[in-house]
């Protein structure tokens, strides 16, 4: 069977998008899927370090499309999770060097070998954001609690209806459950009531991500950690399982509870 | 409730989290419209000066909005309510008839 493409996507920079792809792909590939992440992001490669892949580049996403590699050629498997490999973007191209119709094939022709095709757009949506949405099956946006972020979501969700796409899913990234208990940060159902969005899933700001990103260790690898299970979950149901949405409130100290009492008389 | 919260210092100067709702609730209400601040702005007085001609409204706190439904885009005005003014209405709209009824005849 067809795996099924899965574009990342935001608008805006620097919400998480392409730490959300690679943990989700290492999820993904925990859960026995074949998964395949895919940077679109070229000219600004990263999701090759945020997978800690980045020294076994030989060949890039350019490179197939030109004809230079073959696709097997270009992928990078990964040691730690035999089911996840990496097609890296290229580094020292720009975005006009790829067409929607070259990302469609690539991503027709990767659909055969594996389960999941995970696009990480680049942020935008100019050029590179339409070729990472054009293969899409699925859209996930990517949204930080945040005006600017959300605002950019919904530009973005906009224009993935005109594209006649299936209705994209959000995820909430870097939510910081104290704030939100003092209302000081929009909440989930801010979020969600101001975009009118299916939730896919929270992930809460966790300082050990970027202590992995640092070491090129996504934190999914393991589900020891607050976003590690996030992500575990996200995945979970993103296979049709059904997961509830975990309530970060619990986390809350006594004193936070006490003044959340407080707050609500 | 404020003399404990503060003394614990954990409350905030202000709700920001309501006003950055509210902020976004009006910034993509001119997005989605793909309008500007002022034409926004008038439809809303106009559509204060037409409802109020029927129902005494509380003008300050009206809002208008776009929320995405599964329809489609969706324009939202919420218009509280003070009282509906009774008789005066139906007359204007009968005495402004009938010179026009005898202007045609």
């Amino acid at each position: 069977m067809a795996g099924r493409i899965i574009t990342l996507t935001s608008g805006k920079g620097g919400v998480g998008k392409t730490t959300v792809t690679a943990n989700l792909g290492v999820a993904l590939a925990r859960c026995a899927q074949r998964v395949v992440c895919v940077d679109a992001d070229i000219g600004l490669r990263n999701l090759d370090v945020v997978m800690g892949l980045e020294n076994r580049i030989v060949y890039d996403l350019v490179d197939v499309v030109e004809g230079r590699a073959r696709l097997r050629q270009a992928l990078i498997k990964d040691k730690r999770l035999p089911e996840l490999h990496l097609l890296p973007a290229a580094q020292t191209r720009e975005k006009s060097a790829v067409t929607e119709k070259q990302m469609i094939k690539l991503c027709e022709d990767l659909r055969k070998d594996f389960d999941f095709v995970l696009i990480d757009s680049p942020a935008g949506i100019e050029h590179g954001f339409k070729n990472a949405v054009a293969p899409a099956d699925e859209i996930v946006i990517v949204v930080t609690p945040e005006v600017s972020a959300v605002r950019d979501a919904d530009r973005v969700i906009g224009l993935v209806d005109a594209n006649e796409k299936t209705p994209p899913r959000l995820i909430i990234n870097r939510l910081r459950p104290a704030m939100v208990r003092r209302g000081e940060m929009l909440d989930t159902a801010d979020v969600l009531e101001v975009l009118a969005i299916e939730l896919l899933g929270i992930v809460p700001e966790d300082e050990t991500i970027i202590i992995a990103t640092n070491k090129g260790q996504p934190v999914a690898l393991e589900s020891n950690t607050v976003a590690g299970a996030a992500f575990m979950r996200i995945a979970r149901r993103i296979l049709g399982e059904n997961v509830p949405f975990h309530n970060f409130d619990d986390s809350g100290g006594l004193l936070d509870r006490l003044t959340n009492l407080l707050r609500k008389r | 409730m404020s003399f404990l919260s503060r003394f614990l210092g954990r409350e905030s100067e202000s709700d920001s989290a309501a006003v950055a709702k509210q902020r976004l609730q009006l910034v993509l209400a001119q997005d989605r419209l793909n309008i500007s601040p002022d034409t926004l702005n008038l439809l809303k007085d106009e559509m204060i000066a037409v409802i109020s001609h029927h129902i005494e409204i509380d003008q300050a706190n009206v809002q208008v909005s776009m929320t995405r439904t599964s329809q489609g885009s969706c324009l939202v005005a919420n218009i509280p309510v003070i009282r509906v003014r009774v008789p005066e209405a139906p007359e204007r709209i009968k005495r402004t008839r009938t010179p026009r009824a005898h202007t045609r005849a």
